[in-house]
């Protein structure tokens, strides 16, 4: 790994790290009718900050990443077991889709649900897992 | 619809995920580790009382139907399955806290302990064959990470056959998951007891039961395809090895029972006297790979090679008793072996070496641990009354009934080796001297000794040395629980009415 990559690498990793991210997050809302979904979208997410990481180097990216890659993995695992726990409240089955469509103005009715807050945390255990290979790949290489 | 019986998984799921997101603070972990293991531990037990009293409990995931969806049953026998791997998960996350080294700690034990328990809850617990493959996957990859804790030369060896024979029983059970469902259309436990029976090539349900029941003895390492399990469980810490010896080749016990009671009886003539056969070897195997070694590990090792055939021949015998017998085996053994590792751990902290050769002296200066260890000892070898003695007795006395005298004189024999080798470990590491050669490294280990985590380790193994003679002694309610699951476990119907929710 060199610390100083090519500068069209570095030009072009940070234009694309904020389109990447973008676009991981349409994806990963897309998901619920079309393709896409959480483990995508994670993996998108995962490439834009793996490219950063090959035109910068591991401290770099760490500190874009903010949190440590196993927090974000266990962070997400905990997301994703808890969206299926309110359902026994309502006396259903864990795990059972539950809705809660909304009139946002402008964008029409959003539906807001616990699959989807499964999709988020799968996103994260995804991004989590990956750059906790990655980073630590690329540790050993340093 | 039955909260209850989620919970085992959701528990060590969630106390898992926490450990992760805390993963800097070990205190925390250790915290969470104590405490989702105890709040699993209560849920397995309520998990078993309502079983108990109300019959199946059925939860499908997702409000999916079966057999459409996933669903969690929980018959008697896995409650009892899934309490007993709360009774160990609490017990070792206690043992943990003073054994396990801050490297091992770093390394993600906790984490993976969970992760290890949710996977062998989910296996004890699921009612559908693929979602068993999925967890017995969960639990692997946990059990493959924590073998290699702290990544010395001696466990990658050991990992290597671990993981190697493991893949491979995987790919087997994944086979006969397809084969199954291109023969019947349907994965669900109790579909499948219904339409196993419909089909017309009822050899081929044979062989698919073949690939099952080969996939499940590498897993629970029976003969002739045990050899990982002496090549990797002694490389661990003991905590970990503790853990594997409780829960891990009991999940293959576990599928056994499940796979060759309520879906593969088509042709009991052929498949069970080959269990019959597996189990008988499997015990004289393991008993005999045992008198070889001086290693404590290794010998202990080489017993739940041993023991697993006695739950084996229980299942192989077919009749309401044996498989009451096998049952109560199977609680008894993972009381009893599990404590025993948890004894060599003591041992190790209090002489600095597992190689009986090298300690002695035990007796003297530790009686209780002395004491402690023969419970356990006596329990695995069948002296009465502990635990071991009416799990042998009950399977022997079924042998008899069929007259299957071969596997009645195994036992027996069986049985007589276990004593000669607990005899082993408690004339060498208790009775004798200790080595001159070796008192210094005794002595420095026996001076460096903290009182508090000397006393932390103990109490687990207090309780565990009380329980079989606890269970030995107030025998009925046990003996009740392990006859009402083997008579589930050979009529199918309730469970097939508490899942479809048809009679069939």
């Amino acid at each position: 790994m060199t610390p100083m990559g090519s500068l069209i690498l570095r030009t072009t990793a940070r234009l694309l790290l904020p389109l990447l991210i973008l676009f991981s997050v349409f994806i990963l809302l897309r998901g619920h009718d079309e393709p896409g979904g959480g483990f995508i979208a994670g993996l998108v997410v995962s490439v834009a900050f793996a490219l950063y990481l090959f035109a910068f180097d591991v401290a770099r990216t760490r500190e874009l990443m903010g949190a440590d890659p196993r927090f974000l993995l266990g962070l997400g695992l905990l997301i994703a077991t808890l969206s299926g726990v309110p359902q026994i409240f309502f006396g259903q089955a864990f795990f059972t889709g539950l809705w809660l469509p909304i009139d946002v103005p402008g964008l029409g009715e959003v539906k807001l649900s616990t699959p989807l807050v499964f999709d988020i945390g799968v996103y994260l255990v995804v991004l989590g897992a990956v750059m906790t290979i990655v980073l630590a790949l690329a540790e050993a290489e340093e | 619809m039955s909260t209850a019986v989620a919970l085992p998984v959701l528990i060590p799921l969630i106390a898992g995920s926490l450990s992760l997101v805390f993963y800097k603070s070990h205190a925390v972990q250790r915290w969470v580790g104590v405490i989702g293991t105890g709040a699993l531990f209560l849920a397995t037990v309520a998990l078993l009382a309502k079983t108990w009293t109300d019959g199946i409990q059925v939860m499908e995931f997702g409000s999916w139907p079966a057999p459409f969806g996933i669903v969690l049953v929980a018959d008697l026998l896995s409650a009892t399955m899934t309490l007993m791997a709360g009774m160990m998960g609490f017990a070792l996350a206690v043992y943990s806290l003073p054994s396990m080294s801050r490297d091992h700690e770093a390394f993600g034990y906790y984490p993976l302990m969970h992760l290890l328990l949710a996977g062998v809850c989910g296996a004890f617990l699921t009612g559908d064959i693929f979602n068993l493959y999925v967890w017995i996957e969960v639990l692997l990859v946990a059990s493959f990470a924590l073998l290699i804790l702290g990544g010395e030369r001696g466990q990658m060896e050991g990992a290597v056959k671990y993981v190697t024979l493991n893949l491979f029983s995987s790919m087997m059970l994944l086979v006969g998951v397809g084969l199954t469902y291109g023969l019947t259309g349907t994965l669900n436990m109790a579909d499948l007891a219904v339409k196993l029976p419909q089909v017309e090539e009822q050899g081929l349900v044979t062989v698919v039961g073949m690939l099952f029941l080969v996939s499940f003895a590498i897993k629970a390492a029976a003969f002739p395809l045990f050899f990982w399990l002496p090549a990797s469980y002694h490389t661990p810490p003991i905590a970990v090895t503790a853990l594997f010896a409780a829960l891990l080749t009991k999940v293959g016990v576990y599928a056994l029972f499940r796979f060759f009671s309520l879906m593969f009886d088509n042709d009991v003539g052929y498949t069970h006297e080959l269990l019959l056969w597996i189990g008988g070897f499997t015990m004289v195997t393991g008993v005999l790979g045992a008198a070889a070694y001086y290693e404590i590990r290794r010998i202990l090792a080489f017993h739940i090679i041993s023991q697993i055939g006695y739950m084996i021949v229980g299942l192989a015998l077919f009749t309401p008793l044996a498989l009451a017998g096998g049952i109560i085996y199977i609680v008894h053994n993972i009381i009893a072996k599990t404590n025993l590792f948890l004894i060599g751990g003591v041992i190790y902290m209090l002489r600095g070496s597992y190689d009986l050769k090298q300690i002695g002296g035990l007796w003297k200066t530790r009686p209780m641990l002395g004491v402690l260890f023969l419970l356990s000892a006596l329990a695995l070898a069948g002296i009465p009354p502990l635990s071991g003695f009416l799990g042998k007795y009950v399977i022997i006395r079924a042998g008899i009934e069929v007259e299957s005298w071969g596997i009645v004189a195994a036992a027996l024999a069986v049985g007589l080796m276990t004593l000669y080798s607990m005899v082993k470990i408690w004339a060498e590491a208790f009775w004798k001297a200790q080595p001159e050669e070796h008192a210094e490294r005794a002595a420095a280990f026996e001076r460096a000794i903290d009182k508090k985590n000397l006393t932390l380790m103990m109490l687990p193994v207090i309780v565990l040395a009380l329980l079989p003679a606890a269970i030995g002694i107030g025998a009925q309610p046990v003996i009740e629980i392990a006859r009402v699951a083997a008579d589930q476990l050979l009529d199918s119907t309730a469970y097939v009415e508490a899942v479809l929710g048809v009679t069939p």
